[in-house]
Formats: structure tokens, sequence, C-alpha cells
């Protein structure tokens, strides 16, 4: 902490909405007299070296909006129409101690559902509170098959044993300079942008691509956009989406074959090869093309080089996820990058765990058990909805499957559910696919709380209580999800606005005072991190922490396999039952799934359903991520919004043509399963057979209450997409990179959802009323 | 005294925006007010497509002289996501221009 002039300089971590954050950046917060005024990155954190994110950025415009939830409010009039009055925190809790204790009374705690967005300390104090209730349901609420990460950890863990991330040194304090550390010859950026994927999955964020690809890095891009990177790279492959598991066994069929592979690594690291040689013969270059639309010479050409150079890392991104046979995606990619003994070495894909094995948020299995003991976690398991139908719910990670949470609020089978606790969760505006379907389910059920930062379009709808959350400027809160170990702390009150884990510790207590054992959060948060040797208030002085080198969460030195530093039984090998890379997971193979990796065809598709395809002749595409504004966060923020104001499709100059349409006219995108309106936006950047539109969308300029929800319905491009297409695993297979849609026209008195707003004016104000709750 | 001046490799600008939002926070400009700008040019080469992010300094721009004289880095030059903007006198931006592949130079 320093002092400049009367402006007090403080360094932390930063994890939150505002931001964004799935990333481990350390920011310099500038207050003055109470107030942040300024955010700045900070030179002396290893994450992004002082660099920042536009989000972070803008965090003062974000944090001081006029429209914050600023106190908790308590729905007065129907649900969704919009009227809320004003509680006091004391209130509020009581209100949802009372409705939650009648529910568990009445039907038991399974009958609450807990279900987050996306990450950040959302999770971590998610689960906490679900498991304290008493309840197995922390969900991903709305993501079909969780689509998103889960599906690449689990095949991640079921073929290496642990999470397995492309290396920049970032495990390293002395990063790109650390002696042991290796430039990647190459590196295949496969399904992911680098302009919207900043830091997403916690290991990695996008511009360490840049400073590779300075120090000397080759780079292979794989995506039907012609993306920057695209532009920037040796060799551009432009796949049909939803391919990926073919294109990357057509490599492994051209490796294999012509011998390209690290022969010893594969003798002693690696189990089923010959299994996978067998199962490989069913991809040939060209069969693979016909599949994936790649030009097989192109297959053949990156296969070898990818394997000729030494080393070579494979960064992979969430459309992965989105194949209902994802799982045997990533088992193809986890065979790429070990059969070329690319894996646990400088410079390739290296294993990361969380600096000193620490967790809050639990990514796998082994954390959650960590975190809650073996005998509670199977307790859990045994109501945890989904479990007992897909094996990989069941076995990986500990998540109730949303899907299966939806159709079970319908059918109240094999028992009732009565309620949703939602944090940071906008899933009728984002994370839902079939929106229609969720927003019936969720508004009748008995009790609804909805805890975030802005009044959302899903908390218009369904809440009963709202509770206003906070960014990271305002909280206590510690980043164990990625690298390096985080304090965050909290330096600024916005209003009453609290922290979620000072909710859910407060709620635990209340339900289950057994569940805390700690005085307040400051203890319980020194012993999540009890391995670092570190208290929190001793990481709070250091901001930042990594692992030592020998240590088995570190990762520099590498080739921890070769050192027993991956196995609990402190033998060399990996973290599977075999102890080896299993290229023929036994894991998969007991829960009754293919223990081979393998492509499936989408839901729909060209090939899998010509006759949909004749009358919707484009492939939409949904998902992709956008520079300024993440998922369906940052819509008010003018410093943010400034630059994509406006829910748009990108097509084809040519496809647009052929259609009669014109860049910047609205028209409607149509599928089997419903449509939405956008603005065309005409751009050579997408291929000429598909349809990209950004997620996300509502405008909070616009009325909040029933039926507009801030026109969100109107937008949504999840309103072509069906959920419950998740394959046999489970995880996976929200299909939002490969449904079929038509594009015309609006017609005569079709509204345009942006007319008449204020929006160009750059006034993103929100409205909600807030009626004085004796008058109500 | 030496020229002050900004070197950009545009070859590395990938139209992240921070440097956009950076300076809109350091100076206190509004939504749609900019010191530095950055246009996106999505160019019809021989061989193909390329895009270009394409960064400007404005009239806005004051090469964040209170911070420059305060020790500090030009805020832009700080939070570029992908290091390429640099600052200095105009002799040393053009020795390092010699290292760009698609140097850009602003003179003050
Ligand atoms: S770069 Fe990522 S981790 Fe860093 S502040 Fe931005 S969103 Fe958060
Ligand atoms: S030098 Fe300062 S004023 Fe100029 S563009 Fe950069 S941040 Fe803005
Ligand atoms: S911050 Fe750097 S990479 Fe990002 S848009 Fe600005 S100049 Fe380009």
């Amino acid at each position: 902490m320093g002092y400049k002039d009367d402006v007090k300089i403080v360094r932390t971590g930063a994890w939150s909405g505002g931001p964004g954050c799935h990333g481990g950046c350390g920011v310099e917060l500038h207050i003055k007299d109470g107030k942040l005024i300024k955010v700045e990155g900070d030179e002396s954190h290893p994450f992004m070296q002082g660099r920042l994110c536009p989000r972070a950025l803008a965090l003062t415009q974000y944090a001081y909006h006029p429209n914050r939830l600023q106190r908790p409010l308590k729905r007065v009039g129907a649900r969704g129409e919009g009227k809320w009055a004003e509680i006091s925190w004391e209130e509020a809790l009581d209100e949802v101690e009372y409705n939650m204790n009648k529910i568990r009374k009445e039907y038991g705690p399974e009958a609450m559902v807990f279900g987050q967005g996306t990450g950040r300390d959302a999770g971590g104090s998610l689960i906490f509170l679900a498991y304290a209730y008493g309840s197995p349901n922390w969900t991903l609420f709305g993501l079909s098959g969780i689509s998103c990460f889960t599906p690449r950890l689990a095949g991640m863990h079921m073929v290496c044993g642990d999470i397995v991330f492309e290396d920049a040194a970032q495990f390293s304090p002395l990063r790109y300079d650390d002696p042991d550390f290796v430039v990647p010859e190459l590196m295949i950026v496969w399904a992911r942008g680098m302009r919207g994927s900043q830091c997403a999955d916690h290991y990695f964020t996008s511009h360490w691509v840049i400073d590779l690809m300075k120090r000397g890095t080759k780079i292979i891009c794989i995506d039907p956009r012609m993306s920057w990177t695209a532009t920037r790279s040796e060799k551009w492959l432009r796949p049909r989406p939803g391919t990926d598991g073919a294109l990357a066994l057509g490599f492994l069929h051209v490796i294999i074959n012509e011998g390209l592979y690290d022969k010893e690594f594969v003798e002693k690291w690696c189990h089923g090869f010959d299994e996978l040689k067998k199962r490989v013969q069913e991809y040939p270059p060209e069969r693979v093309e016909e599949i994936t639309w790649v030009p097989k010479e192109d297959i053949v050409q990156v296969a070898r080089m990818y394997a000729k150079a030494k080393p070579a890392s494979i960064r992979f991104g969430q459309p992965l996820d989105c194949n209902a046979n994802s799982i045997g995606t990533m088992q193809a990619l986890n065979a790429l990058w070990a059969i070329t003994g690319n894996l646990d070495v400088p410079g390739g894909n290296v294993i990361a765990r969380p600096p000193y094995g620490v967790t809050i948020y639990p990514y796998s299995t082994h954390e959650v058990v960590q975190l809650y003991g073996q005998e509670f976690v199977d307790n859990m398991n045994k109501r945890r909805i989904g479990a007992d139908k897909f094996p990989l719910v069941k076995n990986f990670r500990s998540w109730a499957l949303s899907d299966s949470v939806i159709e079970q609020m319908e059918t109240g089978n094999p028992y009732p559910i009565k309620g949703l606790y939602l944090y940071t969760n906008n899933f009728l505006a984002c994370t839902a696919q079939d929106p229609k379907r969720h927003y019936e389910a969720v508004r009748k059920l008995d009790f609804n709380v909805v805890a975030d930062i802005f009044m959302t379009p899903t908390a218009q709808a369904i809440a009963d209580i709202v509770l206003p959350g906070t960014t990271f400027a305002e909280k206590d809160s510690v980043f164990t999800t990625g690298i390096p170990l985080n304090a965050i702390r909290k330096h600024i009150q916005v209003g009453e606005c609290r922290s979620h884990w000072d909710v859910a510790f407060e709620l635990a207590k209340r339900f289950n005072p057994s569940s805390v054992p700690w005085n307040n959060l400051n203890e319980l948060f020194t012993e999540r991190i009890g391995n670092s040797g570190l208290t929190y208030d001793e990481l709070s002085k250091k901001v930042w922490e990594l692992a030592p080198k020998d240590h088995p969460s570190g990762t520099c030195g590498y080739r921890r396999h070769e050192k027993g530093l991956l196995r609990p039984d402190g033998k060399p090998g990996f973290r599977t039952p075999t102890g080896k890379v299993e290229l023929y997971s036994t894991s998969l193979e007991s829960y009754g799934l293919d223990p081979l990796p393998s492509h499936m065809e989408p839901v729909e598709s060209p090939v899998s359903t010509p006759e949909i395809y004749k009358e919707y002749p484009l492939i939409l595409i949904t998902g992709r991520r956008m520079p300024t504004m993440f998922h369906s966060e940052h819509r008010q923020v003018p410093w943010l919004r400034q630059f994509e104001n406006e829910p748009i499709v990108e097509l084809h100059p040519d496809t647009a043509a052929e259609l009669g349409l014109n860049d910047g006219q609205w028209v409607w995108i149509e599928g089997t399963m419903g449509r939405c309106k956008r603005k065309l936006k005409i751009t050579p950047v997408v291929h000429p057979k598909t349809a990209m539109a950004p997620h996300g969308w509502w405008l909070p300029e616009t009325e909040g209450a029933a039926p507009s929800f801030y026109s969100t319905f109107e937008i949504n491009v999840n309103n072509l997409i069906p959920m419950g297409k998740n394959g046999t695993a489970g995880y996976g297979g929200a299909p939002i990179k490969t449904m079929l849609c038509k594009i015309y026209p609006l017609s005569e008195g079709d509204t345009i959802p942006t007319e008449n707003t204020k929006m160009n004016q750059l006034d993103f104000t929100d409205s909600y009323d807030i009626v004085n709750a004796q008058e109500a | 005294m030496s020229k002050r001046a900004m070197l950009i490799d545009v070859y590395y600008c990938t139209g992240c925006h921070s440097c956009e939002v950076a300076c809109q926070q350091e100076n206190g400009y509004e939504a749609k007010q900019f010191g530095i700008l950055v246009t996106e040019h999505i160019l019809n080469k021989k061989n193909g497509l390329t895009i270009d992010y394409v960064p400007y300094m404005t009239d806005l721009c004051n090469f964040c002289a209170a911070r420059v004289a305060d020790g500090g880095k030009p805020s832009c030059v700080k939070h570029c996501q992908a290091r390429c903007i640099t600052y200095g006198t105009l002799e040393e931006v053009m020795e390092e221009a010699k290292n760009c592949k698609k140097p850009m130079i602003f003179v003050k």
C-alpha cells in the first residue's frame, strides 16, 4: 500500500464480475476519500505484468453505475411485474432463511437448487452454501451439458489424470526468463479467439500467445472464423463447426501411421496405444476431409508440422465442449500431446494444478473430496440430479446436471424441486438453451433468490428476493482456481452491497451451524489455503504466491511424472488408474463409455439432418466472445458498450448478397426451435455457410418488466437452441455452434428492439420500479 | 529537447480495446471520446484477406504528460495487452522500430 498525494494505492487480486475474471490478475486500486477513482495493472504481478483488460480498466463505471443494485429487494407485485421494495439485509436474510427452511422441512434439502453463472468466486461460495444447507444440487444453471470447461476438464482427467494447459511459463514468477522454460516452436490455437477469450480459463490469457509469437513461436489456427489469429498463422484450417473430434483423429491417423510419434514416451508412459492405433484407422484423411471440409493435404501437412516441431503445444477453446461427444474430442486432443512427447515438458502442454494444490472452487472430484470429505460427497451423490443417469456426471466434479434439473422441475420425478437460489446467473438472457422452457419451469417454483450485481432479465422474471453483490474491489476473497494464488481484499463499499462469500457464510450459519466451525471468513480462507503455509492475512500482504518448482503444483522443472510428483502414492507416472496416460481410458470403460476417442455428428447438421438443412441452409454459431463484454455482463457500461453496442448477426458478403440482405438491416434468425431478431453485420471473416451471433444480449435501457424483460426474448439467440441434447456421458453437447438456421428480413410491423431507446446517447441505464413497501 | 514519440507495432495489435479504455479512464473522457482510437481494417491482399487493427492517436491524446512527468508510462502503453506500443524520444523509438514488423510512429 502506498499514498500519492491524497490517493491511496493498494494492490489486490481481481476475480469477479466487473472485469469478468477467470484469470488470476493483480491490479492496483487508486482510492480517494473511500472512493475508487482508478484501476491499473500491477507490474509486479506475474499474470499480466501490468497489462490489463478493458473491463477491469472500466471498473469505476461499473462499480458506481447509477443502476447498480445497492440494497436487497423484495418482490411486491406479481412475479415478473417489475415491482420491488427495498428492504434491510436482516429482513432479506430472514426471508431467505424462512422460505428455504420451509422447503427443506416439507420436501428435503435436495428440493432447493443452487445455480451459478460463469465461475469466479461464485462457485466456491455457492457449493459451500448448498452443502451447508444439505442440498447436493449445485449446478451451472441453464447451460446444457455444463458445456463450458467441465467437459474439457473431464476429458483431460480421464486421459491424463489432471488438467493440462499450454505452457507459457505461467507457473514461474520469472515467466519467460525462467531458465527451465523453452519457447514452443509451434502452437496450435484450436477453437479459441484472441480478442474475446482473454483469460477465460484461469491458467492462460490469450495475449500470452503474442508474447510467445514475439519469441519465435509459429501458430497454426483452427477456426471456422477468420480470426485475428488465423491471419497471423502459418497455416489456418477452417473446419465445419462441430467436427473437431474427427479432425483430431485425422491428425492422429497421420502421426501414428507415418511413425511420427514419440516411441519412447508411448512405450513407457501410455496405456492402450494399440487400441488407439486401431481406432484411428477409421479416420483416414480422405474421410476426415469429407466430415470436416478441411482438405486432406492440409490435414496431413498440419499433422506433420505438429509432430515434428519440438516442443509444440495445443491451446483449445470452449467450442470443443459443444459436441455431444466432447469427451471423445478431448480424448483425441490428449492423445495428440501425449504421443508426440509434448506432455509435461517445457513449452508443451503442462499439468496445471492450483498453487500448493489448494482449492476453494472445486475443479475436479479430487478437489470436491479434498474440501468436503469422501463420505459426505458419496452421500450427496445419491440424490444429486443427473448422477443416476449420466456416468460422468456421477463420477466427475459433482455438478447437478442442469438439463435434468429442468426436467425434474417439470415432472417432479424422482423428487420435487421447489426453489432456486442463483448467484450471478442470468440464465434467461445468457446461459440457458431454450430460455422459454427454463422460464416456464422456474416461474412455478415456490421460492427464488437471485444475488447479482445489477438487475437482470432473470432477476426481473423469477426472483422473489434480490441480493446486491459486489465486484472484487468490495470484497474479501481468495483466488485458488488457476495461477497464481491471489488474495482479494475489500477496499471500498458501494451502497449496502455484500460479497457472496459474506452472504453464504451468514446463511450457512443459519441453516447449519455445525458446517461453519470458523469465527469469520478470514479463518475460513486461512484454512482453505492451509497447504501454502500462509495465513490469509499473510497472503494478503504478498498479494500473490506461486509454489516452488519441486512442488507437485509447481511446473517449471517439468517432467513431474518421471519424478513421482503427480500421484498420491509418490510413484512415477500419472494420476490415472494405470499410472499412465490412458489413450484407452479405463475410467471411461468402467463407466460404460467409449474408452477411445471418436467423432459424433451434431444433432442438426448438413450430414445428420439433410432435410432440415434444405430449409435452414446456414450453420448458426453463437457464443463467440466479445473483447469488452463478457457473457451477459457490461451492457450498461458506456466505456464497454461503445464498441459493439447492438446485438448483431454476422454473415459473409456472398451469403448476404444471395439473400438480398443489406448491412445494418434488422433480420430474423430462425431455426426449427424458434427465432430471434438481430441487426445484420456483413463481414468476410465468417464462413459463407455460417451465421455468427454473439450470445448474452439484453438491453438494460428497455422495459424490464414482463413480458419484455429488457427485450431478452426478442433478441436471444438461444431461442433457436434446444437443451437436453447432451450425449451419454452427460457433460458436453449444448449445440450452440451447430444448429441450422435461415435468415430473412423483418416483416412490416415488426419492431426494431433498439429503436426509440436512449442507446444513441449511450445512456444504458435500466428501469425497475422501487415501490414503497407500505404502499405495496 | 528531443521530440517525444509513440511507436506502435500494428502487426501485433489485436483490437482488444484496452488502450482506448485506459485512456478514457486516465483522462476522464466519456464513451466515444478517444485519445487513442483503434479501427478494424479487413483488407483483400493478393494472398487472401487479412485483418489489421490500427491504433491512432487523436487530438485528445496528450501523450500522458502528467504521468510521464511523474516517472510513469502513458496509460495505453502500460496496459496494452499485446505490448505493441512503445513510448520514448523520437530517436529511441526510431531505433526500436527496426525490430517491429509493421511500425507506425506518432510524434509530438
Ligand atoms: S484480464 Fe481477466 S483476470 Fe485480469 S482483470 Fe481482466 S477479466 Fe480479470
Ligand atoms: S498517451 Fe495517454 S492520452 Fe495519449 S492515447 Fe495513450 S493514454 Fe491516451
Ligand atoms: S491495447 Fe494494444 S493490442 Fe489492444 S487495441 Fe490497443 S494497441 Fe491494440
